[in-house]
């Protein structure tokens, strides 16, 4: 676990130093706010849900910003033979860049967004659990994107192909769903409709957490950080 | 582990890139104590070989061990008495000097590590650039911190990769003067492909190439290994046409060439210094010595000969 905090805790300063987040902060931030505010006028209605599925969307493009850097930078730079040559475990580093990234994640997208639901108490009478849970599944989905990240990262020594190639990855996992129209309702369209994403993270936003959404997170994050300490594994046997 | 124990034991090593083979069955022993030049043409499977030992490759075949731990199977114990200077030298560019040697201390789980910081950068000279951002640092001063950041935990044994590559001569004397020193107190395993680096720095060389050891010993008898034939160089004062002849008459001489007016080339059996006759010779009919010395290969000769022909000396 000290491994994993040291990885992480020079993640953190390397995010400060980078201008990658504050931008990826600000242009959510400001995406959200335009969209916030839309719909908070015209339906006239003191809920997060929309907001929060708004933010999944916006997330959709931005977060793979946050990690495209994490691995693919390491590569590129020859700093991974530092990592890779003392004495730490591979996933011990790929779950150290993980936490780097969760808090900054949490500290600079999802932490300024609380005034919304501050405003909302402020003007109107909001229901608080919704609120709540709904800001939990916001860690547990923001947590699989960054794990996709890291995963499309780990792949490649170039930045903007970790990007692209985890922006695909999410896409796919929003647009599984809907593809049971075409697959109908046998094991395909079982398995296309457990994939998609969006069912599991409206049920938080509504104010539901089912285990076996938390299951789908946590999993979707399992799988990507060992794939992608597989990836580290198999680039050493190149 | 046991002082006598080597630091370093590889044995029938193989590492294999698809068809490609990097390294061929190669076996070295390091004692504690000594100095190592990795001496070859590039490609000729240094590197390979160093990120086989500090567990960042694993061997295709073949094992080795750091410390008496096995460097695959038991890695993070091996890596532990391991620092490591890789070719490009492993730098977060935002970082300050001071930070980055603090995270490579935590890395390896120093305990003291304001104390081992200090010390570090003490022997490597880079203490007034401890607040520097790395990216702002010259190409010297980022060699230094990339031999503090090996040197932090103090290891037994020093892995350096190319440690002098891409610096001016200042830079280089002064990296060959850092590496003396340290092997006063660690084993050094050193690569290169500049040929006075390796006399200058260390106790024994092994010279590889296209992935297999052409030859191993100490830097001197390397040279007297290969010679195969003694040669003397004589100069007189009185050259005559028959001086050729009348040295190649001396037993234990195969010939005599003549190199320029009065300066001869004489090779004789290994082993053998025939530089008293050719002496006595040379006063008896009067030829007026200059200058008689035996000649040395230089080592320069000797990698090219042990590199372009392939022969196995060992």
């Amino acid at each position: 676990m000290r491994n994993v905090w040291t990885i992480a805790s020079r993640e953190l300063r390397a995010f400060v130093v980078s201008p990658v987040p504050y931008v990826v902060s600000a242009l959510f931030l400001i995406i959200m706010g335009y969209l916030f505010a839309l719909i908070l006028i015209t339906s006239q209605e003191a809920s997060m849900r929309p907001a929060f599925s708004n933010m999944m969307f916006v997330l959709l493009l931005l977060a793979p910003a946050l990690t495209m850097r994490l691995l693919a930078e390491e590569h590129r730079m020859g700093t991974i033979e530092l990592l890779l040559t003392s004495p730490v475990r591979d996933w011990q580093v790929v779950v150290g860049k993980f936490l780097g990234s969760l808090i900054t994640f949490a500290l600079l997208i999802l932490g300024p967004t609380l005034y919304y639901p501050l405003l909302m108490k402020f003007l109107g009478n909001p229901d608080t659990m919704p609120i709540v849970t709904g800001y939990i599944g916001m860690l547990l989905f923001g947590s699989t994107f960054l794990a996709i990240g890291i995963l499309t990262s780990s792949l490649t020594q170039n930045q903007v192909i970790a990007y692209f190639a985890g922006f695909v990855l999410l896409l796919l996992l929003f647009i599984a769903e809907p593809a049971t129209s075409i697959s109908g309702q046998g094991p395909l369209g079982t398995v296309l409709s457990y994939i998609g994403i969006q069912k599991h993270y409206d049920a938080f936003f509504s104010g539901v957490i089912d285990t076996i959404d938390v299951v789908y997170g946590l999993s979707v994050i399992a799988v990507s950080l060992i794939l992608a300490t597989l990836v580290m594994q198999a680039r050493r046997w190149r | 582990m046991s002082t006598d124990q080597p630091m370093i034991q590889v044995d029938h090593l193989s590492k294999t890139y698809g068809t490609y083979e990097a390294l061929r069955d190669i076996s070295f022993q390091v004692k504690r104590g000594e100095v190592l030049g990795f001496l070859g043409p590039n490609g000729a499977g240094k590197t390979t070989t160093m990120r086989i030992l500090t567990g960042f490759l694993p061997p295709s075949r073949g094992n080795a061990r750091v410390a008496g731990y096995d460097v695959f199977g038991d890695s993070l114990a091996a890596r532990k008495h391991i620092g490591y200077l890789p070719e490009t030298v492993p730098l977060y560019t935002e970082m300050t000097v001071y930070d980055y040697l603090d995270f490579c201390a935590r890395l390896r789980g120093v305990v003291d590590r304001f104390e081992a910081i200090e010390r570090v950068m003490d022997m490597t000279n880079i203490g007034e650039r401890a607040d520097t951002i790395i990216g702002k640092l010259s190409k010297g001063f980022r060699q230094r911190v990339g031999i503090a950041q090996a040197l932090v935990h103090n290891p037994d044994l020093l892995i350096l990769d190319e440690p002098t590559i891409g610096l001016d001569p200042a830079q280089i004397i002064e990296v060959r003067k850092m590496i003396k020193e340290l092997g006063k107190e660690h084993t050094i395993i050193l690569s290169t492909h500049i040929l006075p680096e390796v006399s200058q720095t260390c106790t024994r060389v092994l010279i590889i190439n296209r992935g297999g050891i052409v030859a191993e010993d100490s830097p001197e008898r390397l040279a007297a290994r290969v010679r195969g034939a003694e040669h003397v160089h004589l100069q007189v004062a009185n050259a005559a046409p028959e001086i050729a002849t009348e040295l190649e008459k001396i037993k234990g001489v195969l010939g005599a060439q003549k190199k320029d007016e009065g300066v001869y080339e004489i090779e004789t059996t290994l082993g053998a210094d025939r530089r008293v006759e050719i002496a006595a010779l040379a006063v008896q009919r009067g030829w007026g010595v200059l200058e008689l010395r035996p000649v040395g290969l230089s080592l320069e000769e000797v990698f090219l000969k042990l590199t372009t022909t392939e022969e196995n000396v060992a």
